[in-house]
């Protein structure tokens, strides 16, 4: 693979201080992340998060209103070799009318140095996308499936996906992940995706970026972010005792039961006491954790982190 | 593939059982890491994780330009594995459940024996 980049070392993206502001909203504040190269990373977080206008500057779409976003060591907005070395497909991506699948297929070449046409050839069959219609006219599914293939055939050395499964069914979906893990194996690159099928695509992240109102609030590996968090469910009196005194993130009570996810690692003795009590201990899911650091904005208290809110109203009945 | 644990040891564990149930005999060779993350859709580098825990263990050894092969004793290691932490993770666990139920370790004994039978006579 070749790349024009200043610093041979430098991970495949690096933000520092980070904030992007329109107009009176702050839609990222303060996020300091590195993704290094070669590996998938999960940008995950509710809708308004921050997630697509994040991808956006590593697109060099848009530039920072403070702090510095660099790709491969170098600014994605002024150096034109970074920006081609980018593949970001936006969710909502526009095509030129009477476009069709041919004519973007010739198109994109120009724009990815490492185009595979046989990656694409498999994926039009793969995904059964006509080559008659024009692209404006394809439905939701169709143009997910279209994002896909200039994304993974672009081999790009950072490719970005931005909820690519929106309106494919789970037979398209579970097209894209075999292709997309197969590739990479074959190609190693860094791809960044966005996603809220957190279960379905756990498995194909090395990383995950949480955001929660712009912020970062988890930056790790899959497996540290499982081991960060634990459950314990069982009679609402047993939990309520056991993590009396523990960072709760999430709560939920059904009947006489409640199940808390508890911000910490689920050790022996936690696993111990939890069964003594009558209770169960488990490991978290990674969407467990992920909706924890999201809960309802309207639960929140303005100005205060909504899992920070989930904490501190933790007890109280509602 | 989910039971809460890291992937790639999930990984490790399912070639680990392949060997131990004789799916891949000493001397052949596993899965690549593109045909166990396609098959999984689990990302390589997991895959490749979880494969060199049982280089590291011996169960696997490399054979450059080739790929993975299953190593001589490998499926006697892991049997020797299991049989050590049969205690811990059947018997522990039968005798826990058996005292939330009341019952006693003789119980058990025959509950046991009667399984067995019943078993071994069709």
């Amino acid at each position: 693979m070749t790349r024009q980049t200043p610093l041979a070392a430098a991970p495949a993206v690096r933000l520092r201080g980070v904030g992007r502001r329109f107009r009176r909203t702050d839609a990222l504040s303060d996020v300091t992340l590195e993704v290094p190269e070669g590996v998938v990373c999960g940008l995950l977080g509710r809708n308004g998060a921050g997630k697509t206008t994040l991808m956006s500057l590593l697109a060099g779409h848009g530039q920072p209103s403070s702090g510095s976003v660099e790709v491969f060591g170098a600014d994605p907005f002024t150096h034109a070799p970074t920006t081609s070395a980018v593949s970001f497909v936006r969710d909502d991506q526009r095509y030129p009318d009477d476009f069709r699948l041919p004519h973007l297929l010739a198109v994109a070449p120009r724009f990815h140095a490492a185009w595979s046409t046989e990656r694409a050839a498999e994926l039009v069959d793969a995904f059964r996308l006509p080559g008659r219609t024009d692209v404006k006219k394809y439905s939701r599914g169709q143009l997910s499936a279209l994002g896909i293939v200039l994304g993974l055939a672009s081999r790009a050395p950072l490719t970005v996906f931005d909820e690519p499964y929106l309106g494919l069914d789970a037979g398209a979906r579970q097209v894209f992940y075999r292709q997309l893990v197969t590739d990479l194996a074959e190609h190693p690159r860094t791809v960044v995706v966005s996603t809220h099928l957190v279960d379905e695509m756990e498995a194909l992240l090395d990383r995950v970026v949480v955001l929660e109102g712009g912020r970062v609030v988890r930056d790790s590996t899959v497996d540290e972010a499982r081991a960060a968090a634990y459950t314990v469910s069982g009679p609402a009196a047993a939990v309520d005792a056991l993590t009396a005194r523990l960072p709760v993130l999430a709560s939920h009570r059904l009947g006489g039961l409640r199940s808390a996810t508890v911000e910490g690692e689920l050790t022996d003795e936690v696993d111990d006491a939890a069964r003594r009590a009558g209770a169960q201990t488990g490991p978290a899911s990674l969407q467990e954790l992920v909706l924890a650091h999201g809960v309802e904005p309207e639960v929140g208290v303005p100005g205060v982190p909504a899992s920070a809110a989930a904490r501190a109203s933790e007890g109280v009945p509602a | 593939m989910d039971d809460g644990r890291p992937i790639f040891q999930q990984i490790a564990d399912q070639i680990a059982d392949g060997i131990a149930a004789g799916a891949y005999p000493e001397g052949t060779q596993v899965p690549s890491t593109t045909e166990l993350s396609a098959f999984h859709r689990i990302n390589p580098a997991t895959v490749g994780k979880g494969v060199n825990l049982l280089v590291e263990r011996g169960l696997l050894h490399k054979r450059r330009g080739l790929g993975m092969f299953v190593s001589d004793g490998a499926r006697a290691s892991l049997l020797a594995a299991r049989t050590a932490a049969f205690a811990r993770a059947y018997v522990r666990p039968l005798l826990a459940e058996a005292r939330a139920l009341g019952l006693s370790t003789d119980d058990v004994h025959k509950i046991v024996d009667e399984t067995a039978d019943e078993r071994s006579t069709p």
